[in-house]
């Protein structure tokens, strides 16, 4: 079995993150998971949340909206609409993502996703301590 | 045969109209390397977006449950033009070669009895296409005010066309988009949205799917369009200042090939009107 996966994290605009990790936590839209070296083939798509990249050279985090995961036993892609780093994660930001998420709501076909996803961002500003 | 003066006023202004366009140019160098740096850096996220709804779109597109963004609607009798062009001209030909094609395109489709309806992105196109077509415009995006094209941009325009879907106003979504291939060649690209088209066999089935597949590529279907729209976006911006460059290089050469042409003309008549003078002087000093 293999010691670390390759993950990536890419948003529309650029590559966040291309590292060697050993797990990586990930917010699926069924619930939370966590990928380690080995791990079956799977396609999830992801709620907003907190993402953390375990490695060699210590854990990270990011902020992530929406988007999937793909994960493979030697490899996992994450193709996030936003994701930003935990450290640069303001309050100012947070709303601007709350903001961004309500005005999707107002417009979305499906009403109960989209009032999903705004509650998973309210409770992950309260858990940011905003 | 113009006066002295005339010639050197002129040649001052082409030395003028020469520094604006070499001005021009390299700037346009600069915004072109972002340009291209910006496409360069959207790319993984694309290519692994289309590979994966390839390997759904495969698995699930022959049942009668498929999305209709995947499916269609069954018809084909509305289509939505999507033109994206420039918002500032002096880019050669990067507008017309854009217009044309949707042109052609709508007047096809005209011709065959369908509705066609025109969302055009960037005001040189809407100048160009509304003397035509004013009758199908259905609506404009402006980004003259946008400095630096960001997802979020695309995702307005995606969330535009998919309501037109949503509300049935359209059955097919076409992208009219220059592709950047060098900044001496850039190819006008007509490219179909909805329902959206892969190549087939991008992901193996093998995988377990969080939730449904179905699911998933109801989710990603949307993202997929907005990620096609931001990707034209990019190659258009990367395409304009490719073709300003090139275009912009082509008027610095010009305007010194004509600063050579009237110094030559001016150098020639002044020494004429030398030699005049001289001979004048000459011949008077003679009939002493």
């Amino acid at each position: 079995m293999a010691e670390t996966l390759q993950f990536d994290l890419v948003s529309p605009e650029r590559r966040l993150a291309s590292v060697a990790a050993t797990e990586v936590q990930i917010p699926g839209a069924e619930g939370d998971l966590t990928a380690m070296p080995g791990h079956a083939p799977t396609i999830t798509t992801l709620r907003p949340g907190v993402l953390k990249v375990v490695g060699p050279q210590g854990s990270k985090s990011f902020v992530v909206t929406g988007g999937f995961a793909d994960i493979s036993g030697t490899h996992v892609s994450v193709l996030a609409e936003r994701a930003v780093p935990l450290e640069e994660l303001t309050p100012a930001l947070m709303d601007q993502l709350i903001a961004d998420a309500s005005e999707a709501t107002a417009v979305a076909v499906d009403k109960d996703a989209a009032d999903k996803a705004m509650g998973d961002l309210i409770a992950m500003r309260t858990a940011a301590g905003f | 045969m113009p006066s002295l003066k005339d010639l050197k006023n002129k040649i001052a202004s082409i030395k003028n109209t020469r520094k604006i366009t070499k001005a021009m140019q390299m700037v346009s160098a600069a915004k072109l390397r972002r340009a291209q740096e910006a496409a360069e850096a959207a790319r993984p996220y694309a290519e692994r977006m289309n590979a994966v709804m390839g390997g759904l779109a495969s698995s699930v597109g022959q049942s009668a449950s498929a999305p209709r963004l995947l499916a269609g609607t069954g018809s084909d009798q509305v289509h939505l033009l999507v033109v994206m062009t420039s918002e500032r001209g002096l880019c050669g030909g990067f507008n017309s070669t854009i217009v044309r094609l949707a042109r052609v395109k709508a007047n096809a489709l005209l011709a065959a009895g369908k509705t066609v309806k025109i969302l055009t992105v960037g005001k040189k196109g809407r100048e160009q296409l509304r003397r035509d077509f004013a009758a199908n415009m259905v609506g404009h995006v402006d980004l003259s005010d946008v400095k630096r094209v960001g997802y979020s941009n695309a995702q307005n325009i995606a969330r535009d066309v998919l309501a037109r879907f949503a509300a049935g106003e359209c059955d097919v979504v076409t992208l009219f988009y220059n592709r950047f291939q060098s900044v001496i060649s850039q190819i006008p690209t007509a490219q179909q949205v909805i329902p959206a088209q892969f190549e087939a066999g991008g992901v193996s089935s093998l995988y377990d799917y969080e939730p449904s597949e179905e699911a998933i590529l109801d989710d990603l279907l949307p993202r997929g369009v907005a990620t096609q729209i931001f990707t034209a976006l990019l190659e258009n911006g990367a395409s304009e200042q490719g073709a300003r460059m090139s275009a912009m290089d082509n008027a610095t050469r010009n305007a010194g090939e004509m600063i050579t042409k009237y110094t030559t003309i001016y150098n020639r008549s002044r020494q004429a009107a030398i030699t005049k003078e001289l001979i004048e002087i000459i011949s008077g000093a003679e009939a002493l």
